[in-house]
């Protein structure tokens, strides 16, 4: 008898495991149909309409047990929320560096240093590269090419502690290469005098930065002319001038040079180019990768922690789980008993005790997102990424809610088998006497 | 403790439902063990000693370079004991992606951590060799690194003098951090700033930031003053800042990590409060006609709801060790899994283990939560009217 038990259990934990395994590479689509086939087994069998009456019983009388079921509500949507926010932070941090840059602009670095703060590009490299085959012309035979220097520096934020801004000096080509980008207000700073234009996302963020008036950085004072939108990682930035930045700041050298690529083989033509010349010992990726290699190191690292997190906390909610059906079960041994008497056998009682624990989990679900959704979609925050400050937002993507309710489902079925297979199994006869 | 017993069984009549509360628990507060370890190594990577260093960095940025000729002036200033300065090397160790702090250190660098156990022959051997490093144990360890072993870089910042980006450094000694809290700040590996000057292709004369030791600490702000006034209005303005201050400026711009731990731990907990609350309510209710013969056969009302209160503390507090136990013995795991965040001040987050802070902490949340979940159903217990309970009315 004891020995059967544990076999019986055994292989149903063998089974839950192949389950959950299924069940998380499982697509929304497939997810859907195996929602389908239960509902016409439900319908359309014998045994699944004595399961659906079963499960009926149990749901009426959910309110009286409203403590121990809203701890499997509350618990799972508790999961869901930490788990979608977590991911939601690294995803939105992701489509901010991944929308940054596109594929027809190329960002030359000197070799190995794989980050704009680490290169340097010399001053009379500069004549070498703009002549170099696969950069765009504008009208008047001028390369599209901007020499770019990246200046971090400490701006006292709104909260009082400083944050590290990146302030790009850039090329006067540098609005013709990347033509995404707007002024909202004001103007464009003029080459040669002490004028920075400020990216949206920094507006606001910074005491003291304002259209019109001055902004001490170091020993120097520049003037705020006007406000650019971008969209991307640059509306953490300032611009200003390379060569005013240089000079201000005493860096007699270049960073980076952005380049539009000529046509689709432009990277390829760039390329060869700068392998075959030795004076040039630089590195011409497309700004897009750039970009995204960047995220990929933080994303993943958010990813990690967020599933870590997640994983904690779901075992905890899968105690509380199986403790309220558990509970559940105990206090309607009663009722089983006599669906059980009157001939509801094993499959429409386990079935009906699942479903009524995987309708509390998918009601936990969805609140832990819907509650994540109101709270955090949108929400802007900041971090550091190659020393300086990026401003993303939270980005609560439908892929993620769907991964939550993923989860919230799982957690239901671990903490629904057992008490269910409890109540299939609870003897008849003393369970009938029990008062 | 006579009445242990009685605690102890009651705890046992149903095995199942004690065991997941228990476990859930534990969950939570491993959790718990976990980001407030983070938190409170984000929030202060000082220590007793760090508080006689004063980090001087450029007021402009952290990646702003300091001329080599402040140096002597910072020596000079009143209150200063002595100084030396610190570079940042960005390089890779055979394409590791996660790097680890490499330092060019001027002369003295050790006499100013004296929390770093390093040996006096070892340290005697660096100071001779020119392209000598050290390396801390934990990192050395990873790597497999021994004493005389050639160590490859490859240098992100800074190419050689010929233009290629290999370094080589030769090791020459290891130190462990003698505090184990601060274990993280083993993962650096340090080399002169002599051999960095010279070897180097761009920077010549300049150093990331310089560390002063203050004779006494007290007197940090004035020195902090006196030391930036040195290079007010030039092109390299600095600002002093204690160490600790130093660390939270840099670590707050990472993520507002208290925060984040916060809200965390605030939906955790408050998932906690219901669900044993939940399990405290029904364990009372099922017990009515117990607790009913109890006080029938002479149990004062009071010890009833010492009971039901001792009976909700031992659960909570059981699980929570338990989960606090267990996160302490995964921090160092995870901690040497994930290599630090490197930070101009070294090791950024020192974890080997729970901070006293977090235990404190901890158990305080612990007698909170089984107080506020243990007095509602041991106030139950107390009204009890044995006539109507043992009706069951």
């Amino acid at each position: 008898m004891r020995f059967g038990r544990i076999a019986r259990n055994l292989s149903a934990t063998v089974l839950l495991c192949t389950g959950l395994g299924l069940w998380v590479t499982l697509p929304w689509y497939g997810a859907l149909v195996a929602a389908a086939t239960l509902g016409l087994w439900l319908f359309l069998t014998r045994t699944g309409r004595l399961a659906l009456a079963a499960t009926g019983v149990g749901i009426v009388s959910l309110p009286q047990r409203w403590g121990a079921s809203s701890v499997v509500v509350v618990g799972i949507a508790c999961v869901v929320g930490v788990l979608v926010a977590m991911l939601a932070m690294g995803e939105g941090f992701k489509a901010t560096l991944n929308g940054t840059g596109s594929d027809d602009t190329a960002i030359l670095l000197r070799g190995g240093s794989q980050v704009e703060t680490n290169s340097i590009i010399t001053r009379d490299q500069l004549p070498l590269i703009i002549n170099l085959p696969g950069i765009a012309q504008d009208g008047g035979d001028r390369a599209l090419a901007s020499p770019e220097l990246s200046q971090v520096v400490s701006l006292p934020g709104t909260d009082g502690t400083d944050a590290s801004v990146q302030m790009r000096g850039v090329g006067e080509e540098a609005w013709a290469v990347r033509p995404h980008i707007r002024l909202v207000e004001g103007r464009k700073f003029e080459p040669g005098l002490r004028e920075i234009v400020v990216g949206r996302g920094l507006f606001g963020q910074h005491r003291g930065v304002e259209v019109g008036k001055p902004l001490r950085l170091g020993n120097e004072e520049w003037s705020v002319v006007g406000v650019f939108a971008s969209g991307d990682a640059h509306d953490s930035e300032m611009w200003t001038d390379t060569q005013t930045l240089a000079s201000a700041y005493r860096r007699p050298f270049y960073q980076s040079v952005i380049v539009r690529l000529d046509g689709r083989d432009g990277l390829e033509r760039l390329k060869k180019a700068l392998a075959d010349d030795p004076r040039l010992r630089l590195d011409a990726l497309t700004t897009s990768d750039y970009y995204t290699r960047q995220s990929s190191g933080l994303t993943a690292a958010i990813g990690v922690l967020g599933t870590v997190i997640g994983v904690i906390m779901a075992v905890g909610a899968v105690f509380g789980a199986l403790n309220a059906m558990y509970a559940a079960v105990a206090i309607r041994a009663r009722e089983i008993a006599t669906l059980r008497a009157i001939g509801f056998r094993g499959v429409p009682v386990v079935v009906a005790v699942m479903l009524e624990t995987m309708l509390l989990a998918l009601l936990g679900g969805l609140l832990g997102g819907l509650v994540t959704w109101v709270v955090f979609n949108g929400h802007g925050v900041s971090t550091m990424s190659d020393f300086s400050q990026v401003m993303f937002e939270f980005k609560v993507s439908p892929e993620l809610l769907w991964t939550g309710l993923k989860w919230a489902l799982g957690i239901g079925l671990i903490g629904g088998l057992y008490p269910a297979l409890r109540a299939a199994r609870l003897p008849i006869t003393t369970a009938l006497r029990a008062v | 403790m006579r009445y242990f017993l009685l605690v102890w069984s009651a705890l046992l009549r149903s095995r199942t439902r004690t065991l997941l509360t228990l476990l859930s628990v534990t969950a939570a507060f491993l959790l718990f063990g976990l980001l407030d370890s983070v938190r409170v190594a984000f929030d202060s990577g000082g220590s007793v000693v760090g508080a006689h260093r004063l980090i001087v960095a450029s007021r402009l940025s952290i990646t702003q370079l300091l001329p080599y000729s402040l140096l002597r002036q910072i020596e000079a200033t009143p209150g200063v004991k002595r100084a030396t300065s610190a570079t940042w090397f960005g390089g890779t160790y055979q394409d590791q992606p996660n790097g680890f702090p490499i330092l060019a250190v001027g002369t003295g660098y050790f006499d100013m951590y004296p929390e770093y156990a390093l040996s006096s022959e070892q340290l005697a051997a660096f100071d001779t060799d020119r392209s000598g490093a050290i390396a801390g144990q934990a990192l050395a360890d990873r790597f497999g690194w021994k004493i005389g072993d050639t160590i490859p870089l490859q240098a992100t910042i800074f190419p050689n003098s010929d233009g290629s980006n290999a370094w080589a450094l030769t090791l020459r000694g290891t130190f462990t951090a003698k505090d184990g809290r601060h274990g993280g700040e083993e993962n650096q590996l340090l080399f002169h700033w002599h051999y960095f000057d010279e070897a180097n292709r761009y920077i010549k004369g300049q150093v990331g930031w310089y560390i002063a030791w203050l004779d006494d600490p007290t007197g940090a702000i004035e020195v902090a003053r006196t030391i930036d006034a040195l290079s007010m209005n030039s092109d390299r303005e600095t600002r002093s800042q204690n160490e600790q201050a130093f660390n939270q400026s840099f670590a707050r711009q990472f993520a507002d990590i208290g925060l984040i731990v916060t809200s965390i731990m605030g939906a955790v907990f408050f998932t906690l409060l219901l669900l044993t609350g939940n399990t405290m309510a029904q364990v009372v209710r099922e017990r009515i006609p117990e607790l009913a013969t109890l006080k029938a056969i002479g149990f004062s009302n009071r010890t009833i709801l010492a009971l039901v209160m001792v009976e909700s503390v031992l659960l909570i507090v059981l699980g929570g060790m338990l989960g606090m136990g267990l996160a302490s013995a995964v921090v160092p795991i995870l901690s040497a899994a994930v290599p630090t965040i490197g930070g101009g001040g070294g090791g950024m987050i020192n974890l080997s283990g729970i901070p006293g802070a977090t235990w404190t902490m901890g158990l305080a949340l612990m007698l909170a939560i089984s107080l506020v979940v243990g007095l509602p159903p041991a106030l139950r217990a107390m009204r009890l009217k044995i006539v109507d309970a043992l009706a069951g009315r």
